[in-house]
């Protein structure tokens, strides 16, 4: 089967991002427990995307439908962390 | 700091360490409620801009989110408040709910004081608080250094008691 081809995608169906920023205050071990909490991640999953937020700056945590995202987004606001939406 | 006995977190705390939560807790609140104010860099921080470049989609998000966000960071505060003992010092017994309240608020007001302490990727917080100390002992930035650091070593040990 081929796969579509990205452009031909309308942009509405194309899949959201939840961004996790990197910030000097928050602990990383904090971090890692929030999306293992959040997400239902593993461990090694959550602490490898946490290490991704600290050292690249950011990290997409989770993708999806944009309403999903913006409540993923939210909820690690609640956990003080720094999540913002976009689509790629 | 804290131990896990069972399903509890448990630590005792000093009278000033039982001072300096309260302290801590109920001027979270206070910028959640009364001094609630947009303008607030601290506010910023908790409460970011779910779309940074597009500031009508995030008023738009804020006005359906911001209500709940702000009364689960106030309750998270409460938290504290409600599980210190009243007097002096003494034992906190926490509950696994009561814990992640606990983690959430120690992390809100770590925030909060990172934003007026000017906490950056590049600070060593032992060097600054040198700096503080050398410049004057007496001053209120080395007390609310020494405040920082102690929330973060409370909230790191909380945690590991939690999740061991």
């Amino acid at each position: 089967m081929q796969s579509p081809d990205v452009e031909t995608v309308p942009a509405t169906d194309r899949p959201w991002i939840t961004v996790v920023h990197d910030d000097p205050v928050n602990l990383m071990t904090y971090v890692t427990w929030v999306f293992q909490k959040q997400f239902g991640y593993t461990h090694d999953k959550a602490q490898s995307l946490m290490l991704d937020v600290h050292n690249k700056g950011r990290a997409a945590v989770s993708a999806g439908a944009r309403e999903r995202m913006e409540y993923d987004a939210s909820c690690l606001h609640g956990y003080g962390l720094w999540a913002t939406v976009e689509q790629p | 700091m804290f131990r896990r006995y069972g399903e509890h977190c448990v630590a005792t705390f000093a009278p000033d360490e039982v001072r300096v939560l309260r302290k801590v807790a109920t001027e979270v609140v206070g910028l959640l409620t009364d001094g609630f104010d947009h303008a607030d860099p601290v506010v910023d921080r908790l409460f970011p801009d779910i779309y940074p470049s597009n500031p009508e989609d995030s008023a738009e998000f804020r006005r359906f989110t911001e209500g709940d966000l702000k009364t689960g960071k106030i309750d998270s505060a409460g938290a504290i408040l409600a599980s210190l003992p009243s007097g002096s010092g003494g034992e906190v017994r926490l509950d696994p709910e009561s814990a992640e309240a606990w983690l959430r608020a120690l992390n809100d007001a770590r925030l909060a004081m990172g934003v007026r302490l000017d906490i950056s990727a590049d600070t060593d917080l032992g060097e600054e608080l040198d700096d503080a100390v050398l410049s004057d002992p007496s001053s209120s930035r080395v007390f609310q250094l020494s405040v920082y650091a102690y929330l973060g070593y409370l909230q790191e040990s909380l945690l590991t008691a939690l999740t061991e």
